[in-house]
């Protein structure tokens, strides 16, 4: 196929920590810098274009880019928490397009292991001065709470059962069992989903995603560069992005942002649902998955819990392999954001190096999708379409 | 089981009236002149018009659970939801003295008011008739 790319992905690195005590911010980002440049087979002094979160400590991409001694004429800190890294990558496609950047380092750390948080649940950077942070924070507005919010409003709509959303938790446990690294390797049946302790209804404990230190960091290059590296060609041929909110107080929180993102990402990619042979899916909890697979199109809205049953998302089994590398659900979910693990993911399927367990065949076509933020009150989805050339 | 514990709302400029109307127990709704439309959370400009002809309205308190959900894990548990209001928009709040079992979406909730350590007024909801005890 010869469709017109914005750029190519030429590098990714997953650091293989999941508990880094003994590392600092900044060392997990030049970790995670070099080993994509390496896994590109480029130089630090290649870095023309520099876009991070703010993950990322100091001033804005500042800290960093001094500590790496990066020497760049392009910076984008767009933050939409955990699918940041997603717009992260179309944003450095449109300035590679424009000339602004020729070669882009994406990166993404995190350590909420190592900094006692994620477990608590109450550990969060809300300030006054936010116009929401009045008619939310008093009322103990929570990430569990606001997922929880959009599973019942599912649920109530559609009569979508927990048993089908521990089917999700089960298929990424299916696909982490095979990964090393993975957090954990336990492969899970929908009973000990459903009989996992409820943390906030109806989500029980292995709905939630898990808590990791470490990160992960991607290349994106325009194309004669690409070509001349040795790397299978990853080209990212659609994106979108779609921030999502209470719309003045009318809106419907079991419709996600992806809605718009996917549509926007699948018109300009030229290709459909249907053509997707992987999908990288943000799995903060098993209903940010259901919510992705109705609105990027996977299947109608309503009929999500029906679609994941009987292992439909498990490589070689069902219809539509995802997170092949256990996803955020069990194996990696660095920084409490997940989006850059799922573009590293999705990299790997379509150049053929996922686990051989659970790589797709003839797999020449992903998808990547974030949600950052939290789904029923604020968040931005990001969906990205590579292809294999 | 520990006395819940409320972060507290600081009220700005553009909200003063809403948490002055809370202390005497009415609900304040912030509608448009020009649409017509009320709209939540309260804003000097209209998110559905861009007009800033706004005025406060006395809302009902009636309304129905859009959703919820128990926060089982915290101490205590307290029961996080959106209420839709008669008049139109939907509002994040709690839903209190209502056993969170019998809860369910479409249920009929009238406001009421739980005071914080410093004072503030916050809108809360319970259901409405005693089927919910």
């Amino acid at each position: 196929m010869a469709r017109p790319a914005l750029a190519y992905i030429v590098g990714a690195y997953e650091h293989p920590t999941r508990d880094a005590g003994d590392k600092t911010m900044a060392e997990l980002q030049a970790d995670v810098a070099l080993g994509a440049l390496e896994d590109a087979g480029l130089n630090r002094e290649d870095v023309d274009g520099f876009f991070c979160g703010p993950d990322a400590p100091g001033t804005g991409p500042l800290s960093i880019a001094d500590y790496l001694n990066l020497n760049l004429r392009h910076v984008d800190t767009t933050n939409t928490s955990g699918s940041s890294y997603l717009l992260h990558v179309s944003h450095a496609a449109q300035a590679i397009q424009a000339g602004k950047c020729d070669i882009a380092l994406v990166t993404l750390t995190g350590r909420p292991r190592a900094e006692g948080r994620g477990k608590g649940g109450l550990v969060r950077a809300d300030n006054p001065q936010q116009p929401d942070y009045q008619w939310e924070q008093p009322f103990g507005m929570q990430i569990l709470n606001m997922y929880g919010m959009t599973a019942m409003r599912h649920m109530h709509l559609y009569g979508t059962t927990s048993e089908q959303l521990a089917w999700i938790k089960v298929a990424a446990s299916h696909h982490a069992q095979h990964n090393e690294r993975a957090f954990t390797r336990k492969v899970h049946t929908v009973e000990e989903v459903v009989n996992s302790p409820i943390v906030c209804d109806p989500l029980h404990r292995l709905d939630c995603c898990v808590v990791t230190d470490g990160g992960g960091a991607v290349i994106v290059t325009r194309p004669e560069i690409a070509k001349s590296l040795k790397r299978p060609l990853v080209k990212v041929i659609g994106s979108g992005e779609r921030p999502q909110h209470q719309q003045g107080g009318y809106f419907e929180i079991t419709t996600s942002g992806a809605a718009w993102s996917g549509k926007i990402a699948f018109e300009h990619a030229g290709v459909t649902p249907a053509d997707i042979k992987y999908a990288s899916l943000y799995d903060s909890f098993t209903i940010t998955v259901l919510l992705q697979l109705e609105d990027l199109g996977f299947c109608k809205k309503g009929e999500g819990g029906r679609f994941v049953m009987d292992g439909n998302l498990i490589s070689g089994i069902g219809k539509l392999p995802f997170n092949t590398d256990g996803g955020g659900l069990c194996n990696n979910h660095p920084g409490n954001r997940g989006g850059m693990t799922k573009i590293i993911e999705a990299v790997r399927q379509i150049r053929g190096e996922a686990h051989p367990a659970v790589q797709v065949k003839n797999c020449d076509l992903a998808l990547a999708n974030g949600i950052g933020g939290q789904l029923g009150v604020r968040h931005a989805s990001g969906t990205l379409i590579l292809e294999r050339e | 089981m520990s006395e819940r514990k409320y972060i507290e709302p600081q009220p700005s400029a553009e909200t003063q009236a809403f948490w002055d109307g809370a202390k005497h127990g009415k609900l304040l709704v912030r509608s448009c002149r020009a649409c017509g439309k009320a709209h939540w959370y309260p804003r000097n400009h209209c998110p559905l018009c861009s007009s800033r002809d706004l005025q406060w309205i006395e809302a009902s308190g009636d309304g129905e659970v859009y959703s919820y959900s128990v926060m089982r894990r915290a101490d205590p548990p307290y029961v996080m939801a959106y209420v839709t209001l008669a008049e139109g928009p939907t509002m994040m709040t709690n839903l209190v003295d209502c056993n969170a079992d019998h809860i369910r979406i479409g249920d009929k909730v009238h406001v009421r008011f739980i005071e914080t350590a410093d004072g503030a007024h916050l809108p809360m909801f319970s259901p409405k008739g005693k089927h919910n005890d």
